[in-house]
């Protein structure tokens, strides 16, 4: 890998998230919308169940700014490559010594910049509005970002590949994807709610062990080790998983010249 | 020494054959021009030269190197253009080269673009977003953008297609000075035969995704040994019956009264003149043919329709 070369396909990205209006809103305006409208609905649930459900904020706005994290991850992947289909660019990055791998870190660097800004603008709206502050649960929440980010990342290269094997008519999934998964996710309420069925399609996703662990944190105070460790191993065969059909399909893609086709 | 040696090239998408087990060299510094008529494979060969399409089957090694083992060294000294590409419409023709300029390590970024932006003649707009410009101005951006790196191998796909005859003038003067100034060896392929003509030293034309001919473009011609004399007679009457004297029926065409096309092999021409000229008629206008390489696509693509 060459760090020139990743600097570049970043640059680029950079270049058009200055220009664009509709980009910057895309950082700022739907984590915004969203912590005005789930903030306030907390703190209406709060008041309407006085007593023991103190921690109802922690709990749903905790889950919205981890959410909007992996959401954020995901799109940064798949959207920017489908910026390169939309611009005909994609023959001349390819062309270029550039690497596929090189390309997709680009991409996770990309993320990790936009995730900052995104929690950021999160924390502080949270912190302002509600006295929430996400950082109250502690140390932990390191290993659940890091989980949702690599989730994120890797539902996101998933989704490259489809649109890299089946042209645009698969972009719809760039921007629908996720929520797909929130619901077996658990985001918002506990796995044991769902029914059985659903619940064992539940575990399979690394995000339902982080939002589990975080509620347990919020409640409790306790920080499952075990459900971490599960969402790691999870995440360990998704990383996997989709390099294997990454690297399948690409080898598809230019043994079929689909690269060209693309648009 | 060889720039691009390709040897035994295949191509299949499923059941078509695209390219078709072809063995072609281009020496350093050469200008090799690719013809050959829509689905001819000559784009699919770019492309697997480019290593955006695997082959099937061959080999190709570029500047001594084998493609397959080393991409990333052979594309770092070759670069494309095609006039179906563009670049993210809402970056300035600057900020468009620049990025490429880090992508291909280019050593002082800034003063290579300023160099090239003045060659291209639109250094007064490259603050201009790439979606405001014209396709002539598009077309000199991506130029630009394939000498960034100073390419040893040029690989251009129908680079002045959609351009007006000035600005596709202006872009053939443009790489008849940097294929002078640097040398390189340039693959272009291109529908205008007169432009393959021009710029071109030798032809490759393919068809089906086979070579049927290659050569310089006088050889080419030469495949057609006829000359086509067009006369426009003053008082035609028993105009016919004269040239039948001379001609062979089937070579004298009248396209309308008093308008004949009269065609004789090369070595004829003098003769068939002087038959012309003592005929009598009396001649208000007359014009000699030469087969050019159109003629020479024309007659290809006929053929190989027919067999």
């Amino acid at each position: 890998m060459k760090l020139h070369r990743i600097w570049a396909v970043i640059l680029h990205y950079l270049y058009t998230q200055k220009r664009s209006i509709p980009r910057t809103m895309d950082i700022f305006y739907w984590p915004t919308l969203n912590i005005l409208l789930w903030g306030f609905l907390s703190m209406f649930l709060q008041k309407t169940q006085q007593g023991s459900t103190s921690s109802i904020i922690a709990i749903i706005l905790g889950a919205l700014m981890l959410w909007m994290l992996f959401n954020r991850a995901q799109q940064d992947i798949s959207i920017h490559f489908l910026e390169d289909v939309w611009n005909r660019n994609l023959l001349n990055l390819f062309v270029s010594p550039l690497t596929a791998t090189e390309y997709i870190f680009s991409f996770i660097i990309l993320s990790v910049f936009k995730v900052v800004i995104v929690g950021g603008v999160m924390t502080g709206l949270s912190l302002l509005l509600y006295h929430f502050n996400i950082f109250s649960i502690g140390i932990a929440l390191v290993p659940f970002i890091l989980n949702l980010l690599f989730f994120g990342w890797t539902i996101g290269l998933l989704i490259m590949t489809l649109i890299m094997r089946w042209g645009t008519d698969a972009q719809i999934l760039a921007f629908s994807f996720a929520f797909l998964l929130q619901p077996f996710s658990a985001v918002f309420y506990p796995v044991a709610v769902l029914p059985k069925t659903l619940q064992l399609i539940s575990y399979a996703f690394p995000s339902t062990y982080v939002f589990e662990g975080m509620r347990s944190v919020i409640a409790t105070g306790e920080f499952s080790q075990g459900l971490m460790i599960q969402a790691f191993g999870a995440n360990i065969l998704y990383v996997g998983l989709a390099v294997i059909v990454f690297q399948h399909v690409f080898k598809k893609v230019l043994d079929q010249g689909l690269l060209t086709k693309l648009e | 020494m060889n720039s691009i040696e390709v040897t035994h090239l295949t191509k299949q998408f499923k059941n078509v054959v695209a390219v078709n087990d072809i063995s072609f060299q281009i020496k350093q510094g050469e200008i090799v021009g690719f013809l050959g008529p829509n689905g001819a494979g000559k784009t699919t060969t770019m492309h697997m030269l480019l290593g955006i399409i695997t082959p099937t089957s061959g080999d190709i090694h570029i500047l001594g190197k084998d493609f397959a083992k080393h991409r990333g060294e052979i594309l770092s000294q070759m670069n494309f253009s095609s006039a179906y590409i563009q670049f993210m419409s809402q970056l300035t023709i600057w900020e468009n080269l620049f990025v490429f300029a880090k992508l291909y390590h280019v050593q002082n970024p800034k003063k290579k673009i300023a160099e090239l932006l003045d060659m291209m003649e639109i250094s007064d707009m490259k603050n201009k977003l790439f979606s405001k410009l014209s396709s002539g101005q598009k077309t000199r951006v991506v130029l630009a953008k394939t000498l960034l790196n100073d390419p040893r191998i040029l690989l251009l796909d129908e680079p002045t297609a959609s351009l007006d005859p000035d600005i596709a003038d202006k872009v053939r003067t443009i790489l008849r000075h940097i294929h002078k100034e640097r040398g390189m060896t340039i693959l272009y392929t291109s529908h205008n035969m007169a432009e393959i003509e021009e710029l071109c030293e030798r032809v490759i034309f393919l068809h089906k995704g086979t070579i049927i001919h290659q050569g310089t473009p006088q050889e080419l011609m030469k495949i057609i040994p006829h000359y086509a004399i067009e006369i426009v007679l003053e008082n035609h009457s028993n105009a016919m019956e004269t040239f039948k004297k001379s001609f062979n029926e089937k070579n004298i065409k009248e396209l309308s009264p008093g308008h004949f096309v009269i065609t004789t092999e090369h070595t004829q021409l003098t003769s068939a003149l002087h038959v012309i000229m003592a005929s009598g008629l009396t001649i208000k206008d007359i014009d000699i043919h030469k087969p050019d390489l159109e003629d020479v696509f024309i007659k290809f693509s006929r053929e190989e329709k027919q067999s």
